[in-house]
This record gives structure tokens, C-alpha cells and sequence, in this order.
């Protein structure tokens, strides 16, 4: 048995394997976006070759308190209360801000996105007993919930990062994650291909992480991405209130509060720059996380 | 342009008084990111007073934006409209500025979407809604337009307009709604209606009413209607003229009977041999017309059938085709050098395969592959009717039924939608767990856990080709997954083999394993969900409206398809349709379901010839025959209201609410199903008494 059938388009080879060059063709934005978290990587990674000055070495009669720290030669973009280099803060700071929010804003995501998607598919009380704790997640706030991770977890530091911050912030991100993708993942659970897959057997997990986890990549980039910035300011609220990064060690969200703040007057630059910092590293990683939602979808593929 | 001019003089000659639509030349382009796609491609025809004009083609020949264009719809950003004219009643609507084109919609020129369930405002009452016009375009008060209101929905046929004029759309079923739609198209007297698929939406019973009302309308008050459609029987049953669009342009026209009984292109006799006919007896291949249709990106030079055209000459890819005088009648015009040929040898210009003549026949003898026996399936629902009531109860969607089906057989399963007709295939998946009832297969009866064992035996086939493959995985993967997971082959090297086999086998290309669903067409798609289910050589594919969501020309490639592969490898097929032709053509048995219920079970032919039940009947009258001499000898007896809500039941039998023949004892019990031959049962209250 055959049955001709007859195409328009001519018999093609397999198609080509995407490369980096048509990521760059195809998505200059994504691109740019790319390139500036690489900048902003390698700064943090090679910190000490950098750096003008060590982060923490003060220079008094920098110090905006006695009238200096203009930004200047000496110090490009000027010093802090303490007379310390913001430059070499800033790239310093990159760090904790780099790690703390990505992998924070990653595990809150991805715990988040599994566990509404889950709910969706089992659904009935599984989802109802889910649903219901995530209310009760989402009525805490956010600060509330970090300084109960943090109070009564030990203090563990990897690499000079502390691991309890990571969870502390991550954690309330998973609720507003989970539902988010539940009610994407509820109208996917309905597909045919859904069905298609059950009525070929499959495990519940398998339909889960490789027939519905994938089609809900859109919103959870978007998720991702704006929590990263969040998840550098509430660093900074944690820091704030002694229970995140602890001065002197610099970090962006310490360099925007507390009694830095308190110059905006006669010195601006000292919050000005850290705070456009946390915007290009913000904006550097929406850039690169809406081009990786095209790009990950076949549907837009050139 | 030589079309151009050759057209023009035609249409000079042809301008009579009562023209009320003349278009020339019209094309409409769209500005894609990586090119132009010319969707309309220099058309023109009119519509005389009151005519019926019909528009066929399959999906993406541009009829629905040709229409669109007519009433200036479509995004002015991205669609570029030119047209020699567009004379409606003597103004130029192509050029008119958008405030005198406003006048006439809705005034004069009036529109039927295909969506019954979105078009109406949701927020809005009904009343609102049928006012509106009147308000702005007769300038009525509001007591004027609700008087008004109430006569237009008397006129559909809406029961009760007055205490129906304050409800919302939510309250109205999809046929009442497509009433409304038709009644708002009515409001200010228009002198055109375009209707766009206005009953693709609707059952078949159903789209009966809403087609005899529109006809009827448009008689009586000489209103001139274009029915955009792809489904033919629709045509020959009610439109007076036809134009056959394919690739974006007209390449036939005429009068119902010269399309149907004297096609002259090969396109049109294709499409027409392609569709499964009720009143023929079953058995043989349908026609089908290879390939698809081309990209209107670059279409091709010349006759734009030629990839497709079984009577193709060289000189057909080198030349343009125009509109020309068939036989010398001016109302029949074909685009084909050698429609004389066509018009002379007509089917004959489509090889069918002669070897395969006749159906499959079916070995009884031993045990049926599958038994499904007091099947019942309820979905609980529960709604608050007050502060601290709430009513809680379930809808019977599938309610005592039986049946077998043997190895290699195919039974039909038709019904209006809300039967129960999907849930039962559901039910049978165990996609939904049943209520009650016993399910064997194989002789092994089947609950929640032992369905686990015969999952590669039982498959499916979904109705949506677009959302049955996850977009994000390519038809290899698709293909391979379950081959992985069941371990039916562990060697990556054998597996690939066997996709290739399996593409070719459902009449796709092997590479094809790299693309994504979405790079490929509907029917395309279709088949790569046929050959997952082939990919677990299943004994059972239980096929769930595989065909209604392609074209005519797709579905009889797909039709054939199943056909073939049944007889190749012997498998069992439980069809799930709606289309009563298409059921027949493919079905050994047929079982007629209404409101969760078997109404009629019989062999294809027995059936269809001489059915017992009063459902069947109606149903059998209710679907449109693609011949418009049969369809003007047919008396219809078109059934009556809506199906009743499955939450509260009708008592006794569930058709009595709608029976034509209903009787006292209807309502006192069910009707058994009764044996009236072999083979054939039916469940009916009359006869009983006989």
C-alpha cells in the first residue's frame, strides 16, 4: 500500500542545527542582553584585576562627609560615606548580585513551575491540598518568609556565597511561580497530545516534565527574568536588616540603602550608580530571557 | 494584463438592471515579514437581487477574504485592496472614504460569522444587540427598535422573543444564537447578506433550520446572499450559483446545476468526487486530489491546479488561465484550456484504482475484540442557586450502551454533538474512568490498572491535527517516544528505521522526522497522529472525529488511508463522526447515539437505506446531498428545536421532546432495543406495537 502524495516544497536535507550566529542574526537584542551578563560575569569572576581599589579600603578624605568623593579620576565614579571606591564596590558587588539573584530567581522559578504544573495535572484534591498551601505561602510576606528560612537554617557559605540567602529569597518566589504556571499548565492538561500521551501509557512524570514543562517555557522565562531583580533589592532588604550580606562586604542592594540614602543630596552618585547597576543587570537579563522564549519556540523558528 | 482586458468585456456584455454587486479585478495582499501573500488574486463576478451565490473552496483559497474585502474589513496596515471597482448598487464601495462606507454596513450590506458562540457581545442582552442597528442606522427610538427587535426574532423563529429579548448570549444554544446573529444581519433591511461558513459551527439538524430559514429570507424579501462554505452538500441543497475558488482566484463559475451536474475543471470534479456521498451504497476508494495547494508566497506561473491536475499538459505551467465561456453559455465559465475535455469525460479524468473495489468484509465468527456492555459515564456538576442552596447533580453522558466490534471492523459511532459519542471513546481509553459498566477486550476485562496492559493495543486518533502534536517536539521524537518507553525497540539505529517505515507507510517523507508539527499542513499532521497510533501495532484505534477539522480533498486522502491500512494489517476501527456520509463510506456498523443513548444500531447500508428510528430519519433528511437534482426532489422534514439539556433528561424516551411521530406511550419508559433484522436494531417505542 503507499499513497502518493506530492509536495510543493522540494525534498530537503536534514535541517541545519542552529548555531550562535544565527542567535546573533536573529535576536541582536538577545544578543546585546547576552553579551552585557557575560561583562557582568567576567567583572565579578576576575574582581581583584579589575577593581581600581579593594572594596573595603577606605580613603577618608574621600569621604562625601568631609565634602569630597566627587566623582573624579582618582575615583571614576566617585566614594561612598566611608570614602570606599564605588567602582571597585560595584564590581565587587557583582557577585553576591549576580549569583544571589540568578540562582535564587532559577531554584524559586523552576520548584515553582514543577509544582504548578503538577497540581494542574493531577488536579482534584491534589491540586486543591497544593492550591491551598500556596495560599497560605502567598498570605506571609516576603520579608517575613526569608528571615524564617534564614532564622532557622545554619549559616552555610559555598564559594563566599551564603546558600541560606539563595533559599531565603527563592522560597517566596515559588508560590507566585506556581500559579502563574498552574493556570497555563490547566489549559495545556486539557490537549489532545495530552491525551494522546496517556492513551500511549506513559507515566505521570513523563507527561509532565516532557509533554507539559516544555509548553509552559513562555511565562516561565518571563517569571524568571523579572525576579531577578527582585531578587537583588530584597537581597538588599535582607542585608539591610542584618540578615543577608553584611557590610563591609559590598553588595548592590547595601549600596542602595541604609545610610547611603541619606546623601542623595550632596552626593547622588552614591546611590545613583549601584542603582543603575541593578537596572542594566535587570534589563540585560529580560533582554536575554525574552530572545530565549523566541528562540526556544519551534513555532518561531526562521 | 490579457485577463484583464478579456474579463472586462465579458463583464460589459453581462451588465444587466438587477446587478447589485459588480466586482472587477479585485486582489488583496498582505505584507508578510518575508514577503507578500496575494490571498485574492484578480476576481470578479456579481451578485444579481436576490440571488444566492455561493463561494466553495477549501481552506486558504482566500473566500473569506474576499468577502472580508467587500465590507473593507480586514486591517488597512497590513492589507492592501485594489480593485477596478467594487460597485454595489452603483456606488464604488472600493473608494468611498470609511464614514460613507460605515453607512452601508449593517444598513445595507450585512454580515454572518461562522463563530455563533463569539460574535455575540457576551455582556450585552440580546435585545441590545438587535436594537443597536436600528438605533444607529434608522435612527429608532428605543421602544421603535424593541418593537422591531421582536418581529425580527419572531421571523428567525426564536420562541418567545419578548421575554427572550432581555437574556444574554450565554442563555442561548449555539443554533439560537446563530438566529440571532442572522436576525441582527436582517435588522435594517439589507439589500446583501454575506454569510462566512455561517453552520460549519452547527449540528447538522440544526444547520438544516438555520440554511431552509436563510433561503427562505432571502426569497421572500429578495435579499441577495453570499454563502461562503467549503461544505458542498450545503451548496447544490440551496444556492442558486457557485464560484469554485482554488489558489486565490475563481477558476470556475455557473449555476448550482452546471457545477454539480457539468463541472468543466478539474479541480471542481475532483473536489466533488473526493467528498463521500449517503445516497451512493458503500464501498471502493474515494477520489482523492493529490498534494496540496500551493504556497501564495510565489505561486506558481500558469494554471495554478497544475501540480495537482491529472490531465496536466506541459503548456498548462507556461501559460496564465482566465475565465472562458464553457459550451457557449455565458453563465458558465471555466479557467482550464481543456475543460472540453473535462466536460466530456468528467470522473474519468481521475484514475481510481480499480483493484480495490468493494469493502473489507468481517470474520464474526469468533470473539469480538472488544465488548463494551452497560457503559455509563456521569460527570457530577454542582452549581450555587442561592445563599445556601446549591444544586448538585450529573449529566448522563453516556447512558447504557452496548456494542461490539469485531477484528478488523469499523463501527461508526454519528451523533449530534452532546450525544456522548466522544465520551464514550473516552470512557473505553480510560481517559475519563466510567461510571459503571463492563469493558472487555481481548477478553480481558478492563478496569483503572488492567488498561495499563493493553494500552499499545488500544490507540487513538484525535480531531484537531493542530493541538493532537506537542509543538515542542519534532514528529521524530513524536514518532519515537513510545517506541522508548514500551521498549519495543532499544536499538536507537533499528528505531530510526522504523520511523522512516512508519512515514512512509501513512504517506509521509522520512524527513520529515526533523520538522515540527507546525511546519507541516493539517493533513499532514493527521497522518503523523495516524502512524503514533500504527508505531504500537494496535489491534483497536479508536478514531475520534479524525477527519472534520481537513479539507474535502484532505480527508478523502486520509479517509483512504485508514481504509488501506485496515486492510494491510487488519485493524479495528471505532469511528467517532458527525458526518452521516462520511461514517457510512468507512463503517462496516453504525450506531446512532442521542443524548447518551443508542438510538439505532445497524450495517452501513441497511441503515442508511432504510432506518428505523424516527433520529435516524431526521438526521438522514437533515444532511445536505452534493446534487442538486436529488436535492430538489428530497421533501424534508427538517426535526423540530434543540437537543434538551443532559442534566434533566427528557422521561421515557429522550427523543420524544423532538419526535415527529412521538405518541403517549413515548414518555411512559424507555424504549428497549429492538432487533428488526439482522444486524439492525433500533429502540423506538412504535415499534414495539408493530
Amino acid at each position: 500500500m503507499t499513497t502518493k502524495i506530492q509536495t510543493n516544497e522540494k525534498m530537503v536535507e536534514k535541517p541545519k542545527r542552529r548555531t550562535i550566529g544565527d542567535f546573533i542574526k536573529q535576536q541582536p537584542l538577545g544578543f546585546i542582553g547576552i553579551v552585557m551578563i557575560i561583562i557582568m560575569f567576567l567583572a565579578a569572576v576576575f574582581a581583584p584585576y579589575v577593581a581600581p581599589y579593594d572594596p573595603t579600603d577606605i580613603d577618608f578624605m574621600a569621604s562625601p562627609a568631609l565634602g569630597g568623593g566627587q566623582p573624579s579620576i582618582e575615583h571614576p565614579l566617585g566614594a561612598d560615606a566611608f570614602g570606599r571606591d564605588i567602582l571597585s564596590r560595584l564590581i565587587f558587588g557583582a557577585r553576591t548580585a549576580l549569583s544571589i539573584g540568578f540562582f535564587s530567581a532559577f531554584i524559586g522559578c523552576s520548584i515553582g513551575a514543577i509544582i504548578g504544573t503538577a497540581s494542574a495535572f493531577f488536579g482534584g484534591k491534589v491540586d486543591l491540598l497544593i492550591q491551598r498551601f500556596i495560599d497560605l505561602m502567598l498570605s506571609f510576606p516576603i520579608i517575613v518568609l526569608a528571615i524564617v528560612v534564614i532564622a532557622i537554617f545554619p549559616k552555610t557559605v559555598i564559594f563566599g556565597i551564603d546558600v541560606n540567602v539563595i533559599v531565603a529569597i527563592a522560597i517566596p518566589f515559588i508560590p507566585k511561580t506556581a500559579r502563574v504556571i498552574r493556570s497555563q499548565a490547566l489549559a495545556i492538561v486539557t490537549l489532545p497530545y495530552v491525551d494522546a500521551a496517556r492513551a500511549n501509557g506513559f507515566s505521570a512524570k513523563r507527561i509532565i516534565f516532557r509533554h507539559v514543562l516544555p509548553n509552559v517555557t513562555a511565562p516561565f522565562l518571563i517569571m524568571m527574568t523579572a525576579f531577578i531583580g527582585q531578587a537583588i533589592l530584597l537581597e538588599a532588604s535582607l542585608s539591610y536588616l542584618g540578615l543577608g550580606v553584611v557590610e563591609p562586604t559590598p553588595s548592590w542592594g547595601l549600596m542602595l540603602a541604609g545610610v547611603n540614602a541619606d546623601y542623595y543630596r550632596s552626593a547622588p552618585w552614591m546611590i545613583l550608580y549601584p542603582g543603575v547597576a541593578v537596572s542594566v543587570a535587570v534589563f540585560s537579563f529580560n533582554l536575554f530571557g525574552d530572545s530565549l522564549r523566541d528562540w526556544l519556540d519551534p513555532k518561531l523558528k526562521l | 494584463m490579457a485577463v484583464k482586458k478579456q474579463n472586462s468585456k465579458k463583464a460589459g456584455r453581462t451588465v444587466t438592471e438587477d446587478v447589485l454587486l459588480d466586482v472587477k479585478n479585485l486582489r488583496v495582499e498582505f505584507k508578510m515579514k518575508n514577503g507578500v501573500v496575494r490571498a485574492v488574486d484578480d476576481i470578479s463576478y456579481q451578485v444579481r437581487k436576490g440571488e444566492f451565490l455561493a463561494v466553495v473552496g477549501e481552506s486558504g483559497c482566500g473566500k473569506s477574504v474576499s468577502a472580508l474585502s467587500l465590507m473593507r474589513l480586514l486591517p488597512e496596515k497590513a492589507a492592501t485592496i485594489t480593485a477596478d471597482h467594487i460597485l454595489f448598487d452603483g456606488i464604488d464601495i472600493s473608494s468611498i472614504p470609511m464614514s460613507e462606507m460605515r453607512k452601508l454596513r449593517g444598513r445595507r450590506i450585512s454580515m454572518i460569522f461562522q463563530e455563533p458562540m463569539t460574535s455575540l457581545n457576551p455582556v450585552l442582552t440580546i435585545g441590545d444587540q438587535i436594537c443597536e442597528p436600528l438605533i444607529t442606522h434608522l435612527g429608532m427610538s428605543e421602544e421603535q427598535a424593541e418593537v422591531r427587535a421582536i418581529e425580527l426574532m419572531a421571523m428567525v423563529g426564536i420562541p418567545e422573543p419578548k421575554n427572550r429579548l432581555p437574556q444574554y448570549p450565554h442563555q442561548f444554544s449555539g443554533g439560537m444564537r446563530q438566529r440571532v446573529m442572522i436576525a441582527i444581519g436582517l435588522a435594517c433591511e439589507p439589500d446583501l447578506i454575506i454569510a462566512d461558513e455561517p453552520t460549519t459551527a452547527l449540528d447538522v439538524t440544526i444547520q438544516a433550520q438555520i440554511l431552509e430559514l436563510l433561503k427562505d429570507i432571502s426569497q421572500r424579501l429578495g435579499i441577495a446572499v453570499i454563502m461562503i462554505t467549503h461544505n458542498l452538500g450545503v451548496v447544490a441543497a440551496y444556492a442558486d450559483n457557485v464560484n469554485v475558488m482554488y489558489a486565490a482566484q475563481i477558476i470556475e463559475k455557473g449555476t448550482a446545476s452546471d457545477i454539480f451536474a457539468n463541472p468543466a475543471h478539474p479541480y471542481s470534479i475532483g473536489l466533488l468526487r473526493s467528498v463521500p456521498r449517503m445516497d451512493k451504497p458503500r464501498g471502493g476508494r474515494l477520489a482523492t486530489i493529490d498534494g496540496l495547494p500551493p504556497n501564495l508566497m510565489n505561486p506558481p506561473s500558469g494554471c495554478r491546479f497544475y501540480a495537482r491536475c491529472p490531465m496536466a499538459q506541459e503548456s498548462c505551467a507556461k501559460t496564465d488561465q482566465s475565465l472562458q465561456e464553457t459550451k457557449g453559455s455565458e453563465m458558465h465559465q471555466t479557467a482550464c484550456y481543456f475543460s472540453e475535455k473535462a466536460l466530456k469525460e468528467g470522473a474519468l479524468i481521475y484514475e481510481t484504482d480499480v483493484s480495490v473495489q468493494g469493502s473489507s468484509t468481517v470474520d464474526k465468527s469468533g470473539e469480538p475484540l472488544l465488548s463494551v456492555s452497560s457503559l455509563r459515564q456521569e460527570f457530577s456538576v454542582s452549581f450555587r442557586t442561592g445563599w445556601f442552596s446549591s444544586y448538585n447533580g450529573s449529566v448522563k453522558a453516556v447512558d447504557d450502551v452496548s456494542f461490539d466490534i469485531y477484528p478488523g471492523e469499523t463501527v461508526g459511532l454519528v451523533g449530534e454533538s452532546g450525544c456522548g459519542k466522544t465520551s464514550v471513546g473516552r470512557a473505553i481509553l480510560h481517559l475519563n474512568d466510567p461510571t459503571s459498566g463492563k469493558i472487555a477486550f481481548d477478553n480481558l476485562s478492563i478496569n483503572k490498572k488492567s488498561i495499563a496492559l493493553v494500552r499499545q493495543d488500544m490507540q487513538v486518533i484525535f480531531q484537531d491535527p493542530f493541538s493532537s502534536l506537542n509543538p515542542r517536539m519534532t514528529i521524530g521524537e513524536i514518532l519515537e517516544e513510545p517506541l522508548k518507553v514500551h521498549n519495543i525497540e532499544s536499538d536507537p539505529e533499528k528505531r530510526l528505521q522504523r520511523i522512516s517505515e512508519l512515514l512512509v507507510k501513512v504517506g509521509l517523507y522520512p524527513y520529515m522526522s526533523d520538522r515540527y508539527p507546525h511546519e507541516l499542513s493539517g493533513g499532514q499532521r493527521q497522518r503523523v497522529g495516524i502512524a503514533r497510533a500504527l508505531s504500537m501495532e494496535p489491534k483497536l484505534i479508536i478514531c475520534d472525529e479524525p477527519v472534520s477539522a481537513l479539507d474535502v480533498s484532505v480527508q478523502a486522502q486520509i479517509i483512504n488511508l485508514l481504509e488501506d491500512l485496515q486492510r494491510e494489517l487488519g485493524i479495528a476501527y471505532l469511528f467517532i463522526a458527525h458526518d452521516l456520509a462520511v461514517v457510512k463510506h468507512i463503517s462496516h456498523k453504525v450506531v446512532v447515539m442521542y443524548l447518551g443513548q443508542i438510538m439505532e444500531v445497524g450495517e452501513g447500508d441497511q441503515l442508511y437505506g432504510e432506518p428505523k428510528h424516527p433520529y435516524t430519519q431526521a438526521l438522514l433528511d437533515a444532511a445536505p446531498i452534493p446534487d442538486p437534482e436529488i436535492e430538489r426532489k428530497r421533501k424534508r422534514s427538517i426535526l423540530k428545536g434543540e437537543l434538551p439539556s443532559p442534566i434533566n433528561p427528557p422521561n421515557g424516551c429522550v427523543f420524544s421532546t423532538r419526535c415527529p411521530k412521538v405518541v403517549a406511550a413515548c414518555t411512559s419508559g424507555r424504549p428497549e432495543l429492538l432487533r428488526v433484522g439482522t444486524e439492525h436494531m433500533a429502540s423506538c417505542v412504535l415499534l414495539d406495537e408493530r
